[in-house]
């Protein structure tokens, strides 16, 4: 599925958040989003998963869903958004629980999907059991339980240190591999943005404008530190100015 | 020259120390009797602890205990169940619907301060002295600290469990029953231990203020008789009974709050 945004711009009361923002995230993309804090990020995915609505402008979706999709448009978030009192199994069945499927098939898509992410033997723990990185894979099971056609996905390893991210985005990357889901990816971190994007949309600080679209010609197995040298350094001159002076900005 | 690093960490973290707790206990009851036994006061304004067992267990034999006892509870459940029924209710809508808190909210706050007891007259005037005059004082009371634990209990529900819920097409009454309320439920749960106080204060001065049968009657009379022993077994009474619902509370925290 495509996922068209045309002219939208957003504002809280009187403070502009996004200005004119007009892209499209192709078929079976990762298109990264960066720029400094309180540029209108997650307000933006926020409207791209239709929970706010654009004070201008309008998003589209363009194509079909996979087979058996429940929920085509599904975030994955940065805080994990676990429901603390239940289980591992418990919150992925959460997302499955209002659909029109049988309690035989949700339980099959449960366990495909704990499978696959290595959290099996875990299925019965509680949130507070687990530790950062096994918390956010259940975040990211709920949402591949559902059979997504676009992933948005907001600062999804933010909360977590920098081994179990390194780790995590490998296992992304292995999983999107094999999915190709379409999707949107929220990062501060650049080379979490060109580790796994194909294109990385820089953000303007407040309001938000598209300063620049960079596309990531590198083959995603091609991806070593030095090969993204050029490009890091490309994207980190144009956020640097930015990024100093909405540090130094206060509301 | 080496020397060993001083200590300087320790302290202002407290420990269990169970042989404290039950000395002290002791140690209180033991002085009390001995003042008691001693004879330098007049048992009718200190009875000895002996004395207020034997009393209490007086009461327990001739049934008086339990007739008194039935009676408060009757009034503590019926209460209780009414306000915190409604004040749930009344507590989730200010939670979750805007219009609901706009005029709820003013209203609520002007009208928790009041103590119920005041309201007890008027009760009178409109079911009478009977029963209904003093259950309705301690739904009352009840209602007020129910709806705002509620209420906030609500509001402290984070944000993102409820976004989380939507992102994935979870129906409104859905959101409600499996985010909302059991991320209300530690509010909740703290309105239930603080009313069921105010229920524990409310029935006793109801029935001081008319009542046949009830701990706080019993404990009225006692005083006008200058029985003070009787009098000080049935505040004993109330202890336990307060202590008793704490650890209902308590419990029901441990099994319904366990995924804290
Ligand atoms: N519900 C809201 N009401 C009012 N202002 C808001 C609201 N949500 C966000 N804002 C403000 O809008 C601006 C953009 O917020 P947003 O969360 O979209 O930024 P972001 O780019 O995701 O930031 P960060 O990098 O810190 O996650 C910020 O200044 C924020 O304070
Ligand atoms: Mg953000």
């Amino acid at each position: 599925m495509r996922l068209i945004v045309e002219r939208v711009s957003h504002g809280y009361g009187a403070l502009e958040v996004l200005d004119d923002i007009s892209l499209t995230v192709e078929e079976g993309e990762i298109l990264a989003i960066i720029g400094p804090s309180g540029c209108g990020k997650s307000t933006l995915l926020g409207i791209l998963g239709g929970l706010l609505k654009p004070s201008k402008g309008r998003v589209l979706t363009d194509g079909s869903a996979p087979e058996g999709s429940l929920n085509p448009i599904t975030y994955i978030f940065q805080d994990f958004a676990l429901l603390p009192w239940r289980s591992v199994a418990g919150n992925v069945a959460f997302a499955l629980e209002h659909r029109r499927l049988g309690a035989r098939e949700r339980e099959a898509r449960i366990d495909e999907v704990l499978a696959k992410i290595g959290l099996r033997d875990f299925a019965s723990a509680l949130p507070r059991q687990l530790s950062g990185g096994m918390r956010q894979r259940v975040g990211i099971a709920r949402a591949l339980a559902v059979r997504p056609a676009i992933l948005l996905l907001d600062e999804p390893l933010s909360a977590l240190d920098a081994q179990t991210r390194e780790i995590l985005i490998e296992e992304f990357l292995a999983l999107w591999l094999a999915h190709r889901t379409t999707a949107v990816y929220v990062t501060h971190n650049l080379d979490e943005a060109l580790r796994l994007a194909d294109r990385v949309c820089v953000l303007s600080r407040r309001p938000g404008r598209i300063r620049e679209m960079v596309a990531v010609d590198v083959g995603r197995q091609d991806r070593t530190p030095a090969r993204l040298a050029p490009l890091r350094e490309r994207l980190w001159r144009s956020i640097q100015d930015e990024a100093r002076a909405a540090d130094r900005e206060y509301v | 020259m080496s020397e060993p690093l001083r200590f300087r960490g320790g302290g202002f973290v407290t420990r269990p120390k169970p042989i404290s707790s039950c000395l002290a206990g002791l140690a209180v009851v033991a002085i009390w009797q001995a003042v008691a036994s001693a004879g330098w006061v007049s048992p009718v304004f200190l009875p000895s602890p002996a004395g207020i067992a034997r009393a209490l267990a007086e009461m327990a034999l001739s049934g008086q205990l339990w007739r008194h006892l039935a009676a408060s509870l009757q009034r503590i459940l019926l209460g209780f169940a009414l306000g915190s029924a409604a004040g749930l209710a009344f507590g989730l809508a200010l939670g979750l619907l805007s219009h609901a808190r706009a005029a709820g909210l003013p209203i609520v706050s002007a009208l928790f301060p009041i103590p119920k007891i005041a309201l007890l007259p008027l009760f009178i005037l409109w079911f009478g002295i009977g029963e209904p005059s003093k259950v309705a004082t301690i739904a009352l009371g009840v209602f007020f600290p129910m709806a705002i634990a509620t209420y906030s209990g609500v509001d402290q529900v984070p944000r993102t469990l409820i976004r989380m819920a939507q992102s994935f097409d979870v129906p409104t009454h859905a959101v409600v029953a499996k985010v909302i309320l059991p991320g209300a439920l530690p509010g909740i749960l703290s309105g239930v231990r603080i009313s069921a106080s105010i229920a524990l204060i409310l029935v006793v001065a109801a029935e001081m203020i008319g009542a046949e049968f009830g701990v706080g009657a019993f404990i009225l009379t006692a005083g006008n008789l200058m029985r003070t022993e009787d009098l000080l077994a049935g505040v004993c009474l109330l202890s336990i009974l307060g202590l008793a619902v704490g650890f209902l509370v308590s419990l029901a925290e441990r099994r319904l709050l366990a995924w804290r």
